[in-house]
């Protein structure tokens, strides 16, 4: 307990940040100049955080494992933003966004943080249309809102399906300014491999340059990590083929805690895998929960085609269940429904593992009001699905031509296939409201932190939470530490603590050649991936995660003896990059089942079979489990569980309901 | 499901480093899945490389949805393969016969020279973004969104020049190893919007003088890069951005 302080500030939720920034340390521009800032990752939380520390006058590095810092992850972000702009006078706030969020976030949040980003997430709307990002709008000139899951107000906004694209490339944008300008050095084509800590504080980092194979040390004054999500540790999920966990996890075994590990998000909309050869998987955006239907065949085991089964034969198992929300549970309740009935035999598709999204009901919809938009008098049953299929194709084309890509099915006329996938981590490095680690000096932004969404997040709060990380919340809190740092020259990478680092790290690079065995990288991964899923997805109980930690430590101690790594060190080797990431995997996989083992509850992602209500809902127990689980590494594969209590001051805790 | 019945003659290119002499090297793959990804196709051969010891073929790839624009093969002879609107981590062996000989090399422009096998440099391209792809406004500093209402259609049509997803394909189909379509995507997206305007003028010159820089052919407007578009990008950016610089010189 002691060893945490999450330096919340004092006071009314709504007074914490005000009071905050108008309190905390700052940083004269001198002295800025001299001050050098280490930035991991450039997706939206990292490109957005090292524009801004740059404006501000910081030496900004910003190091990436893509040919271009536009490449990250975050590009692929497809539903939209949310904001508490309440620009649809449909009763939204600060505080309702708060509110759902925590609500959401099935109460394993903090208030203080989900507040505060409650509380910027305007200004990043602001921001972003003063970049020149084309978020869509109506033909009066303004924005545009849609709604997504867990909500009941339109506070999403977007940009046709790629909203991740666009405030990326608006981060990107600024990003590139400052490269322009010289305040920042950008490092595409480099993988973090150490942190660096002199006098327990981070000071650099050591990173492989992907091309040449060399590796280099970087001094910074701090160092923020900003490194996006794990959920490649289940070898499919919706993440990029390049995701890690490898700076947050060489940090967690430098002293950084790891905040609820097991917390992972199953997204329910996504393509099925069709076979053995699958390499990941794709998301269809929760926004297509709008206005496509989720259904099943009454009948189990029916293996007719969509558009066969009669309408009274169907099973519209959300709206069933959920009549407030229907189709727009948030994310973990539509997975976890998808998964029972599939269980229980009513799965479609040749796999059986799926469920039918379906857009019928929607385009016979749009096309009667679209007819009448068009002032079209008795229109023809072929007009009116025209018209329906254009309106659809104008709110959701490009999602319907990547379904059609991918399954050779066209969606305009069959009902998609859809069923869940990994797709994003709540857990993460554990950090304070200022975003610090347990390391100082060494901050942790956006999906790698696990500090916003509790035990779930709703869907267009990622986008929220990284940009809100790096535009508007590190670079006040930054300067709490770094006013402090003022006196500290630059320490030449000479210094021991450095050449230690890099010999650590050269020395995992040794011992993957020198194993010379049998088997490649992706055979491992794919095993841990089986055995994370089956026992450490969205159903886990005390027998298969005690059986999956048993199972993973025997594949790691197998990956060390029979592992092969073709190629050189001192050469491009993906094999090389490949395996450096799966050995990390090999050990948080076992640390995310020991969180999983550990929490007995049911909340949010994290579906505990032994603890659920009568009706199959997930139950809580807040009088044992009200806590973050913070991990510390205390080697050797132990670790120590610390809790950060849950203080609710502000919302009333309740059992989650969306019915 | 996961056992295709395809058998297929892969030419692929080979080069060791940007400074040694590369070739076209022949692989047999047997049994692929018309519904497997030509990247995972390529996964596919890679295991059996490793397997044989042998080095894998090294491409770049990363979201595998198509919107990262990291990947980029010319299959074929065409960027990103035989189908239009799609990057070639969308394309799919159903696209392909069993018994075809499929021919695979990297982006080719002095612009991008090789770094080893079918993955090239790009990083032109970042430094003509570092010249002018933005709007020059500090964090913190905006006004209220909605205080700059935007026409529904301006909106759409900056939208879509901004979907460029910087693969590079418009310059590897290109005769001249023009990067026209790439930068006056960018021009335009900010030139069709207000907050562009202020800095319409430095932007275009900018760019374009570094375009040059690196070593971009011209464009002769043979309207190739439009074609082979991943993302469907618009000859009419490449006028526009042309209108954008000959107002921009005749105001010198």
């Amino acid at each position: 307990m002691s060893k945490l302080d999450s330096k919340i500030p004092e006071g009314n939720v709504e007074q914490k940040w005000t009071k905050y920034k108008s309190s905390v340390a700052l940083v004269n521009p001198s002295n800025k100049r001299n001050l050098e800032i280490i930035v991991v990752g450039s997706g939206l939380a990292g490109a957005s955080a090292a524009a801004s520390l740059a404006e501000l006058g910081y030496k900004v590095k910003v190091f990436c494992y893509q040919d271009s810092a536009r490449r990250a992850h975050s590009i692929a972000a497809q539903g939209g933003i949310n904001a508490a702009k309440n620009y649809q006078n449909d009763g939204d706030s600060i505080y309702r966004l708060f509110y759902d969020t925590v609500k959401g976030g099935d109460y394993r949040a903090r208030e203080g943080n989900v507040y505060r980003l409650a509380e910027v997430s305007n200004s990043i709307i602001d921001q972003c249309v003063a970049q020149g990002v084309p978020l869509a709008r109506e033909y009066g000139g303004m924005l545009s809102n849609r709604s997504f899951g867990g909500t009941q107000v339109q506070r999403t906004f977007y940009a046709a399906g790629q909203t991740g694209q666009q405030l990326l490339l608006g981060a990107y944008s600024a990003l590139n300014r400052q490269i322009g300008l010289g305040t920042v050095d950008m490092f595409a084509r480099h993988e973090m491999l150490e942190v660096v800590k002199i006098d327990d504080k981070a000071r650099g980092i050591i990173a492989r340059d992907l091309v040449t194979g060399k590796l280099e040390r970087h001094f910074g004054h701090a160092v923020l990590l900003c490194t996006g999500g794990y959920g490649n540790v289940f070898y499919l999920s919706t993440n990029a083929m390049g995701c890690n966990a490898t700076s947050v996890w060489k940090a967690h075994k430098k002293g950084a805690f790891f905040g609820n590990p097991c917390f992972t998000q199953i997204h329910p909309t996504c393509i099925p895998v069709s076979g053995d050869h699958q390499s990941k998987l794709t998301l269809m955006s929760e926004s297509l929960r709008n206005d496509g239907r989720i259904w099943v065949p009454k009948k189990k085991d029916d293996i007719r085609k969509g558009n066969e089964i009669p309408e009274e034969e169907r099973d519209y198992y959300l709206e069933r269940r959920y009549p407030a929300f229907g189709n727009l549970v948030p994310r973990d309740v539509a997975s976890r429904a998808a998964k029972e009935r599939c269980d229980e035999g009513h799965g479609v598709g040749a796999s059986r593992m799926a469920v039918f999204l379906d857009f019928k009901a929607a385009i016979d919809r749009f096309g009667k009001s679209q007819a009448k938009k068009l002032s079209i008098e008795n229109p023809t049953a072929a007009q009116l699905k025209e018209f329906g299929k254009q309106v659809v194709e104008e709110k959701y084309g490009n999602l319907f031509t990547m379904y059609e890509q991918i399954t050779g099915e066209n969606p305009y006329e069959v009902p998609m296939r859809i069923y869940p996938a990994v797709h994003y981590t709540m857990g993460g490095l554990w950090v304070d409201y200022n975003l610090m680690t347990t390391v100082q000096g060494l901050y942790c932004l956006g999906e790698a932190n696990f500090s916003d969404h509790g035990a779930n997040r709703l869907g267009a709060s990622a986008l929220m939470q990284g940009l809100a990380d790096g535009y508007f919340v590190i670079p006040y809190t930054i300067g709490a530490y770094l006013s402090k740092e003022i006196a500290v020259k630059p320490i030449p990478t000479t210094h021991e603590a450095f050449v230690a680092a890099e010999n650590e790290a050269q020395a995992q690079i040794d011992k993957f050649f020198a194993i010379k065995g049998n088997k490649s990288v992706d055979h491992f991964h794919k095993r841990l991936g089986k055995i994370m899923w089956e026992k450490c997805g969205m159903a886990r109980n005390e027998k298969g995660l005690k059986e999956a930690i048993v199972e993973i430590r025997e594949l790691r101690a197998e990956f060390w003896k029979d592992l092969r790594v073709t190629g050189k060190p001192n050469e491009m080797n993906p094999e090389l990059e490949k395996a450096s990431r799966v050995a990390d995997f090999l050990e948080l996989g076992e640390l995310m089942c020991m969180d999983a083992l550990n929490r007995s509850e049911s909340c949010g992602g994290h579906f505990r079979i032994e603890s659920q209500t009568e009706e199959g809902e997930a139950l809580r127990k807040d009088d044992e489990f009200a806590y973050v689980a913070a991990w510390e590494y205390k080697g050797d594969f132990t670790y120590e569980m610390h809790k950060e209590e849950l203080k609710f001051e502000t919302i009333k805790i309740a059992q989650r309901s969306y019915k | 499901m996961s056992h295709g019945n395809m058998n297929l003659t892969l030419k692929i290119w080979r080069q060791n480093s940007g400074k040694e002499k590369g070739q076209l090297v022949t692989y047999p793959v047997k049994d692929i899945s018309p519904d497997m990804s030509f990247l995972e196709m390529f996964d596919v051969l890679n295991e059996q490389l490793v397997s044989k010891n042998e080095s894998p073929i090294v491409f770049d790839h990363d979201c595998r949805e198509g919107i990262c624009g990291m990947c980029s093969m010319v299959i074929n002879g065409r960027a990103h393969g035989p189908k239009t609107g799609i990057t070639t981590c969308q394309l799919h062996m159903r696209s392909f016969k069993d018994g075809d000989t499929i021919t695979v090399e990297p982006w080719r422009a002095q612009a991008f020279p090789v770094i080893k096998d079918l993955t090239v440099d790009r990083t032109s391209f970042e430094r003509i973004q570092a010249k002018g792809g933005f709007v020059s406004v500090n964090t913190g500093t905006a006004q209220d969104a909605n205080c700059l209402p935007i026409p529904k259609d301006d909106a759409d049509s900056s939208f879509n020049a901004a979907a460029c997803i910087g693969c590079g394909a418009c310059v590897a189909t290109c005769k001249n190893a023009s990067a026209m379509l790439f930068v006056a995507a960018k021009v335009s997206q900010f030139a069709l919007l207000p907050q562009g305007k202020i800095e319409a003028t430095a932007r275009v010159k900018n760019m374009v003088a570094q375009m040059d820089l690196e070593g971009f052919g011209s464009c002769t407007n043979t309207g190739a890069c439009e074609i082979e578009c991943p993302k469907g990008i618009s000859l009419e950016n490449i006028a526009r951005m042309n209108r954008e610089y000959l107002v921009a010189n005749c105001k010198d």
